[in-house]
């Protein structure tokens, strides 16, 4: 029994909510990396990628997207249940992503824009992240997420030891990476000073500001961003929105966001 | 099996992109009732584009999908440029060719290898059809990867690049690095020609239906930006008309709109729209591919889409290589706007068939409105029609081979959920 249970696989599940899907795709975009992760994990529950769905208990549990009706608002509670260690993966699982721009909104009149039929529809007046409804063992940031983070992440959660996902800037990426600082070489609105590294700092070396994607950093200087970006020539409501994209309800860029929308 | 009644039902729909279930409902060898039920949830994009500056749509759009954000940034792009009446550099316009390339060889590279061949070789996934056929996977793999390389070199990153913008790019590449992938688009080509024989090779109900194809076309070029809209029932028409010729219909039983023709019902997108109202437009390599491999338009076997999407591989990698070749960048990336209010309407062919926007913008270059008619949502209807036909053939099947024909006959649309939300539950009911 003993010898057997040693033998046997970490069982991983992925499970998604309201999202893109892209978070997901990312492991079947580590094609490098695909066929060895299934050799070394059993492949229970991923429905995006096969018929086999394995049921509970997980080892790993992939949470992408964010809780938006009261059925998914029930199906976290199950799966936090079946999930020895719950991950969740992306923008929209840890702060609730685009689609929490109706937060500031009446989702009764969204659901009028979109739908002619909305009393079809049901839907929740928020979009949560996962956090807000079960424990959750680590957040996974980016919109998408970076796959090499996501095996870092695996490898780390099955060796039981911390991941390495640094939780600094992009500038430090930026950097490293030998960009030109887009705001100060170019005057381009860049978000780069309060947002969490992991991209690679892609916006900048493609000559355009950092829009925050990977969400706040641990200690972002909103503040003096915004002043900054003030001298730049952004108004009020400009900066607010570009706190309010895919992070927009992470509590340091909703704060960033409202005080800017009354000014 | 005389009057007896059961139900294909599966609750939830794998290899697919997002959420969605089936109930078929059969009596004897009738099918009584067809359901595709989409529960992915809402996320109301068309509603929070209101008030954003027209800089900003093609990045939020791309968080429709996951597996083809290129597609909902170039239906985006090209609708603001129409709506502030720029006009882009033609090394622009063949730049974005190369990107739809990547794009359009990473999802059919998925598709036919990782999403659809298992279900043809018999195995759950593709990570258990690897145990068996190690050297297809890894070369569908590869393939993958390469439209990933493609799409990272222009665009940054494989998922939700970053470089596109309204005008042409951030950035665009020098010559020589676009120079640097011509040794995997070579290789790359023979793989896909090899893709094709692998799939012909499969074998295929005996399934054909009278459908309504609707794809781009364009006098010199197979499709992806620009062309008119039309069909193999007269539809010849430009983006800007597309509302007075198409209507979504809401249903009870999914969170997804469907599409029809007015006056006419379902259509098809996709592949075998293209491959069938485009087919002397493809490069020589791969006409005469799709002829080796007994292809020849009109296909109206939805289950062959899989050999037509690999000859799109072969036109997306030698198309890829054509543009590596002659690229010359343009003078500036992008073209300069100036806000102005106006409406402005595009349609571009997704991997999955077309992709309708229209976004109105105020004099501050704001949207007012937004309309997105994505491909799944088009081919919804169609779906559901070609599983009450085919339901009754398998009716007498045991349930557990006739459900997983049937999600096959949903697989062959490719369908992406993620983005007809904005789409499918399979379950066959026998009574």
């Amino acid at each position: 029994m003993n010898s057997e249970r040693k033998k046997k696989k970490p069982r991983v599940a992925v499970f998604k909510f309201a999202s893109c899907d892209g978070c997901q795709l990312s492991l079947l975009d580590a094609e490098d990396e695909l066929l060895a992760v299934a050799g070394a994990v059993e492949i229970a529950y991923f429905p995006e990628a096969s018929r086999a769905m394995l049921k509970g208990p997980y080892d790993i549990a992939l949470v992408e997207g964010s809780i938006t009706t009261h059925p998914d608002a029930e199906r976290i509670q199950q799966v936090r249940r079946q999930a020895r260690t719950l991950v969740t993966i992306g923008a929209c699982a840890t702060a609730g992503g685009i689609q929490a721009l109706r937060n500031w909104k009446d989702v009764a009149e969204f659901i009028r824009v979109v739908y002619p039929s909305p009393q079809f529809i049901s839907t929740l007046k928020l979009s949560t992240p996962i956090a807000e409804h079960v424990p959750v063992d680590f957040e996974l940031r980016g919109c998408p997420i970076n796959h090499y983070q996501l095996i870092e992440l695996i490898a780390a959660t099955l060796a039981g030891r911390k991941p390495n996902i640094p939780a600094y800037s992009v500038c430090l990426e930026c950097k490293r990476r030998g960009n030109v600082c887009v705001p100060v070489a170019h005057g381009t609105p860049c978000l780069g000073p309060v947002t969490q590294a992991g991209c690679g700092a892609i916006c900048p070396a493609y000559d355009r500001g950092c829009y925050g994607c990977y969400g706040p950093m641990e200690s972002p200087n909103t503040a003096s961003l915004t002043s900054q970006f003030r001298i730049l020539g952004q108004s009020g409501q400009e900066i607010s929105r570009a706190f309010r994209s895919f992070n927009a309800w992470a509590w340091q860029f909703r704060k960033a966001s409202e005080e800017c929308e009354r000014t | 099996m005389n009057g007896r009644t059961r139900t294909i039902r599966v609750e939830t729909l794998a290899r697919v992109e997002g959420e969605g279930a089936l109930t078929i409902k059969l009596t004897g060898d009738r099918v009584t009732d067809v359901k595709l039920r989409i529960f992915e949830p809402p996320r109301f994009f068309e509603a929070f584009l209101k008030g954003r500056h027209y800089s900003e749509a093609a990045d939020i759009v791309a968080r429709i999908c996951g597996i083809c954000p290129i597609a909902y940034q170039m239906s985006a792009l090209h609708a603001m440029e129409r709506a502030l009446g720029i006009r882009i550099d033609p090394a622009v316009r063949l730049l974005r060719r190369l990107f739809y390339c990547g794009e359009w060889i990473e999802s059919h590279a998925l598709h036919v290898y990782m999403l659809h061949a298992p279900d043809f070789l018999g195995y759950q996934d593709a990570i258990q059809m690897a145990r068996d056929h190690r050297a297809v996977v890894e070369q569908g793999l590869r393939l993958k990867k390469i439209g990933n390389r493609v799409v990272r070199l222009l665009g940054g990153r494989e998922i939700h690049p970053v470089s596109a913008a309204v005008g042409g790019f951030y950035k665009t590449p020098a010559k020589s690095a676009l120079r640097e992938l011509e040794e995997d688009l070579q290789w790359a080509i023979e793989a896909s020609l090899a893709t094709v024989k692998l799939v012909a090779g499969f074998e295929f109900p005996d399934f054909e239906q009278d459908y309504e194809f609707v794809a781009l076309s364009h006098p010199e070029e197979y499709p992806f930006n620009e062309g008119r809209l039309v069909s193999n029932r007269g539809l010849n028409i430009d983006a800007a008309e597309y509302e007075d010729h198409f209507v979504e219909q809401h249903v009870k039983h999914s969170n997804a709109l469907h599409s029809v023709v007015r006056g006419r019902g379902s259509y098809l997108v996709g592949p075998l729209a293209r491959f069938n109202l485009n087919f002397d437009r493809l490069p020589a390599l791969a006409r005469e591919a799709a002829q080796a491999a007994g292809l020849a338009p009109p296909v109206k076997n939805p289950f062959r889409s899989i050999v037509v999407r690999a000859v799109e591989l072969v036109f997306a990698c030698v198309e890829a290589l054509r543009v590596v070749r002659e690229y010359e960048p343009p003078p500036k990336p992008y073209t300069e706007a100036a806000p102005r209010s106006g409406v402005g309407q595009a349609i571009t062919e997704a991997p999955r068939g077309i992709l309708y926007h229209r976004y109105a913008l105020d004099e501050n270059g704001l949207i007012v409105t937004a309309r997105i008619v994505p491909p799944t949502s088009q081919n919804q209807k169609r779906i559901e029609e070609d599983l009450r036909e085919f339901a009754a053939q398998v009716a007498a099947w045991p349930l557990e081979e006739a459900t997983w024909k049937c999600e096959q006959a949903i697989r062959n649309y490719d369908p992406c959920i993620s983005c007809a939300t904005h789409f499918l539950r399979v379950n066959v009911e026998r009574e």
